[in-house]
């Protein structure tokens, strides 16, 4: 009964969540907190901080984490499921309608203006997480710079654009600087 | 099944996986990532296809990373090859968030574990803009004024007013067919 309650709830999750992480937040909210009180809304905070600092989705953290919660491992594997089952089936329907009729002019000039589109969301989903970095969430001032996170920004930056380096090897780097330069400053 | 798609397969799961286990942060550092790996390492996708998957991962249902490693397994292997993408994209979350549950009060205090991940959010930054000029410079190139303003517009649209992506994805996609349907109009006039 538990098993089928997770399942459906994180289906909707899945299937009602347009726009990624943080547009599922709310969703999983209404599921999880208010609708089953599986979790306080305490405990839900404590899971949307650990699926920040961790790999992954939201949607998929947090099914798994409500899902050992409430079931155990079973439970785990049975809400993910059910929260990536309608991916599964609307985008491989998109997939297929995608690769039918690229060739057709209309879906060219629609495809054409969404790659600038699709840039712009990029660069601005990298400059917010440098706006976190530099300022570290304070307000945006001279004073409020952290220059140590600015340098290892910008050294990362110039070896991944010059030197075309392994990008996870960079950022893996990044996170080790960080920490020596700092443990020796402390 | 052939070996050469099997080796396929088997490179597609250990990248998805591998991609997965190291990228914080929300969908489209995953597709990055992914634009690192299968197009500029591997060559199995060209760089504008990346971009119209994308698009497609962004303005469907569902979590972005899960979205493109669908996208990129049928792409690469049919069926089993979505499926293998799948798998590899959500089981580092899975064991992780496992792990963590367990330990989460532990791990939410240690001022190491704060630090590295400090770090690496700087490092995430660099490798997201490193991609941005690539493919900034390849919508440049084309020369399409229109493309230059739906391209600013976004960025202003996301990053300054904040408005839900899903709207300015509707916003793209309507701007291409008014430029299809003008395109038309005009060569009739001709």
């Amino acid at each position: 009964m538990i098993y089928i309650q997770l399942f459906f709830s994180f289906l909707q999750v899945g299937m009602f969540s347009i726009g990624g992480g943080y547009a599922a937040m709310p969703l999983i909210q209404s599921q999880v907190v208010t609708h089953y009180g599986w979790l306080t809304m305490s405990e839900f905070t404590d899971l949307i901080t650990i699926a920040e600092m961790t790999p992954g989705p939201i949607a998929v953290n947090s099914a798994t984490f409500v899902g050992i919660r409430i079931a155990g491992i079973p439970g785990a594997i049975i809400a993910t499921c059910g929260c990536i089952l309608p991916s599964c089936v609307i985008v491989s329907l998109l997939f297929y309608i995608y690769y039918r009729y690229k060739q057709m002019s209309t879906l060219q000039s629609i495809l054409g203006s969404l790659r600038p589109a699709v840039v712009a969301l990029i660069a601005a989903a990298g400059l917010s997480i440098l706006q976190l970095v530099a300022f570290d969430g304070a307000e945006v001032s001279l004073a409020n710079v952290h220059w140590l996170e600015c340098g290892i920004f910008l050294v990362a930056f110039l070896v991944l654009r010059i030197f075309k380096k392994n990008p996870i090897m960079v950022m893996l780097c990044c996170g080790v600087v960080e920490l020596a330069v700092s443990s020796i400053v402390m | 099944m052939t070996a050469e798609k099997r080796k396929i397969l088997v490179k597609l799961f250990l990248s998805t996986l591998y991609i997965s286990t190291f990228t914080f942060g929300g969908g489209f550092v995953i597709i990055t990532f992914m634009k690192k790996k299968f197009v500029d390492e591997y060559h199995w996708i060209e760089e504008e296809e990346m971009l119209d998957l994308a698009a497609l991962a962004q303005s469907s249902p569902g979590a972005i990373a899960v979205n493109a490693a669908i996208l990129v397994g049928w792409r690469m292997g049919g069926f089993l090859g979505m499926l293998t993408a799948v798998f590899g994209t959500i089981i580092p979350p899975m064991i992780i968030l496992s792990v963590i549950s367990f330990f989460y009060a532990a791990f939410a205090t240690n001022t190491y574990i704060a630090l590295l991940l400090k770090g690496m959010q700087a490092g995430v930054a660099a490798v997201i803009l490193d991609v941005v000029c690539t493919l900034g410079a390849g919508v440049v190139k084309n020369r399409n004024i229109i493309h230059y303003i739906v391209m600013v517009m976004a960025f202003l649209m996301t990053f300054v007013w904040g408005i839900n992506v899903i709207y300015i994805i509707l916003a793209a996609a309507f701007t291409g067919v008014c430029l299809e349907m003008w395109k038309k109009v005009r060569g009739k006039k001709e």
